[in-house]
């Protein structure tokens, strides 16, 4: 007789931790040929001001790391994520219908965009920071600094889009809550186990599963959340509320894209930059 | 004569009696230098035309006298506007070589130093400031501005946006009442470096040295309509805002307005610079430089009337010496001069409307009501004209809405701190974080808190210090974007990677 495989229950990943949806809901998730797949914890406000909260918990260690220290736990993140490859090729496979070599493709692109990310780390600063000849006595410099909890709706890509997204904000030293892609979104989950287990604290990176126009709004108005990445929102009129809402704390926002992205293509820095603040300080020359 | 030591006692009984001794001759600059017209147009592709809205009128706040009656602009001025800066951009400036943009900007930059006494008296009379302040701060930055920003018009590939950055296209800019004319130059001299044509709104209270500078623009022979100037209150602001062919918006003022203006363009393409509010916290550590950071503190909160975002408006004094430092606060704060602006001795001027002092007023009046203990400044206030004596509040606790809310005028709130981490738990604990002072005299602990503090300038052992090189703007609910240095010319400027 086969032997019976134990097939694995999917969660969200808040805080370090994997719990179900407080809310006890889950959807099914289809394969590409629409047999079922797996039951998705489908995330509630609840579950979405929890994730904020680890975020913002997790902010404050995680920004005051040295550089040199994300850049080797995001490293690390790809280190493990190239140790269980296959397992993510299956399950790319399984879950969009693709190709062997195309499943390949996305997870070598996926853990090559980490460590292009992780080597970021320490030269972002660099890049993007300025000494400013001020026509005075005075010490004057400006560099960045994270600008704090940031909300993500991933685009659909549960792998190497969610990867994109995520990477660069994590890399300065933000936190976040990213909503997985609605369709696709069991390998996000699986991902989360990598992070799991590659040194990254808990709540650095916070998954979530469900509906993106039900738990959008919810980070969008939320008081403690800095910034908002709309890079997955497909629908106008959700991406038009959802800026209305961030305006109510002026979030920094990033716009849905409106061109498709070709998320192979070597990314710029913008996505670094973006959930960046620049501070200058001033200090008096003398003697 | 034997010479007797007087002790402190005797020193602090002598000044206070000498300062009350003691007057100044009045030193006025003369306002003949400038010459006010009567009334006012819009400035649309290089003419004055009238507004089809209904004129205002723009009072010398220090006298409440009527000093020209201006044009307000309507959606279809608006409109005219952003037409003639769409032209100018895709047939002339946008195409311009940047060397050639360069020359416009430092011609207007010069002018602007020629001008420059008239520039000031006229600031010092439509917005209240201090001669002082106009002629010594705002002026030289504002030309000091047109100089920087004109040297990257030609290197622009040098901005680390790819071999080849573009311009944005026609960028509509308003701006506040407190800096009138230096905010002007903060917002269209990048623009026009980029290759950006502008709309830019003053603000009703103080729109005159935009219309001078409308003329420097004559003087320059730049193009028509590179710049506009349309004059009007909120209405013609939300118009700018909203007008389907503004590529970009640039604003400082008040946060709700900034939150409307991010409302007001979601679900545009429109990008977005917003220099807001703050409720910024000066620290005084108890090893601090004591009469540097008395001149700190007093400069900080009463620089041009307290009308200033970055104000030092929160002094956190730690507990140790706390009495002694409001004791030399005080001290100072009587010697401080206000009236008359254009007197060169004035120190502080006129609030700038009937409507902010109604402001500063409820605020204070609600530090009393909260508990709150007020002191003010023993002064004769003239009878015309609208004036707040400077005043500080003791017993300032975080919960009281003046230690909350930008009041915009001369009034400190006072709290003190034991440690360097309730220090920075307070200066931190505001939606704002646009500024912060640090006094000490340890350097590891400046560029401690100087790490700590989340605002997006930081002065240590000094306040208020300005450069067009140096980038200025907020975090958190003070906005967002920078102005000032390459983040501001970036702000006007597409990559092309």
């Amino acid at each position: 007789m086969a032997r019976i495989d134990v097939k694995k229950t999917y969660k969200l990943y808040i805080g370090g931790q994997f719990p179900r949806s407080e809310s006890g809901r889950t959807y099914v998730v289809n394969d590409a040929s629409g047999n079922l797949l797996a039951n998705a914890a489908q995330a509630s406000r609840k579950d979405a001001r929890d994730a904020v909260i680890a975020a913002r918990k997790a902010f404050g260690g995680w920004s005051s790391k040295t550089a040199y220290n994300r850049g080797q736990v995001i490293y690390r993140i790809a280190e493990v994520l190239e140790g269980r490859r296959d397992q993510f090729v299956a399950e790319l496979r399984a879950t969009e219908g693709v190709t062997a070599a195309k499943a390949n493709t996305f997870v070598d692109a996926a853990i090559d965009r980490l460590v292009w990310y992780a080597g970021w780390a320490d030269k972002i600063t660099q890049v993007v920071s300025s000494a400013n000849p001020v026509a005075g006595p005075y010490f004057n410099i400006s560099s960045p600094e994270p600008t704090g909890v940031v909300a993500v709706v991933a685009p659909s890509g549960p792998l190497l889009g969610l990867v994109s997204v995520v990477a660069p904000i994590i890399t300065t030293g933000n936190t976040c809550v990213v909503i997985a892609s609605e369709a696709h979104p069991l390998t996000s989950i699986t991902l989360g186990e990598v992070m799991a287990t590659s040194d990254l604290p808990g709540g650095v990176i916070n998954v979530l599963t469900g509906s993106v126009a039900e738990i959008a709004p919810w980070l969008a108005s939320h008081m403690d959340v800095n910034g908002i990445d709309l890079t997955g929102v497909t629908d106008a009129e959700l991406a038009t509320a959802l800026e209305v809402a961030a305006a109510d704390n002026l979030k920094r926002l990033r716009r849905a894209p409106e061109a498709t992205v070709d998320w192979l293509a070597t990314p710029g820095t913008d996505r670094l930059t973006d959930w960046l603040e620049t501070k200058t300080v001033w200090h008096p020359i003398g003697v | 004569m034997v010479k007797v030591p007087e002790t402190h006692e005797d020193r602090s009984l002598r000044s206070a009696r000498s300062h009350e001794g003691f007057e100044y001759a009045p030193a006025p600059e003369s306002r003949s230098i400038v010459d006010i017209k009567p009334s006012y147009g819009l400035f649309i592709d290089g003419e004055f035309l009238d507004g089809h809205g209904k004129s205002f009128k723009t009072i010398s706040p220090a006298s409440e006298e009527v000093l020209a009656e201006i044009a307000e602009a309507d959606e279809s001025d608006v409109d005219l506007a952003v037409k003639a800066a769409r032209r100018a951009h895709s047939r002339v400036w946008g195409r311009m070589p940047g060397s050639e943009r360069a020359k416009y900007l430092f011609r207007i930059a010069r002018i602007i130093q020629e001008r420059g006494r008239e520039l000031a008296v006229l600031e010092s009379i439509d917005n209240g400031k201090p001669i002082k302040e106009s002629r010594d701060v705002d002026i030289p930055n504002v030309a000091a501005h047109f100089f920087y920003y004109a040297g990257w018009a030609d290197k622009l590939s040098h901005v680390g946006l790819g071999p080849d950055p573009k311009s944005l296209g026609v960028a509509g800019q308003v701006i506040p009442w407190n800096f009138p004319l230096l905010m002007l130059a903060w917002k269209i001299a990048p623009a026009l470096a980029a290759g950006n044509t502008v709309v830019l709104k003053p603000a009703e209270t103080t729109p005159l040295t935009a219309l001078l500078f409308a003329e420097i623009c004559q003087q320059a022979d730049l193009p028509p309509g590179v710049v506009n100037i349309v004059t009007g209150a909120g209405a013609t602001g939300q118009a700018i805002v909203a007008h389907p062919d503004v590529d970009k918006v640039a604003f400082t003022g008040s946060t709700d307005v900034g939150k409307a203006i991010a409302r007001a363009v979601a679900g545009t393409k429109k990008k977005v610079t917003l220099e807001l509010g703050g409720k910024a916290a000066n620290i005084v550590f108890d090893d601090a430089p004591v009469d540097q950071a008395v001149e700190g503190i007093v400069n900080g909160i009463f620089f041009n009337q307290g009308h200033v975002c970055c104000a030092g408006s929160r002094l956190l004094v730690q507990e140790s010496i706390a009495d002694e430092m409001l004791e030399r606060l005080k001290r100072r704060m009587s010697t401080l001069r206000m009236g008359d602006p254009l007197d060169k001795n004035t120190d502080i001027g006129a609030i700038n409307s009937g409507e902010q002092l109604k402001r500063i007023r409820e605020l204070s009046e609600v530090g009393d009501a909260e508990g709150a203990e007020r002191w003010e400044v023993a002064c004769d206030l003239p009878t015309k004209g609208f004036w707040f004596p400077p005043t500080l509040f003791t017993g300032v606790t975080q919960a009281h809405r003046i230690a909350r809310e930008e009041i915009f005028g001369p009034v400190l709130s006072v709290l003190t701190f034991r440690t360097p981490a309730e220090a920075v738990e307070k200066a931190n604990n505001t939606p704002f974080g646009l500024s912060a002072g640090v006094w000490t005299d340890k350097g590891s602990r400046i560029l401690w808190m100087a790490n700590q503090l989340r605002a997006g300038v930081v002065w240590a052992n000094t306040f208020n210090k300005f450069d067009p090189t140096s980038p200025f703007g907020g975090y958190k609910e003070s906005g967002y974007g920078r102005e000032g240095g390459l983040p501001g010319l970036a702000a006007y400027l597409e990559g092309t990677h």
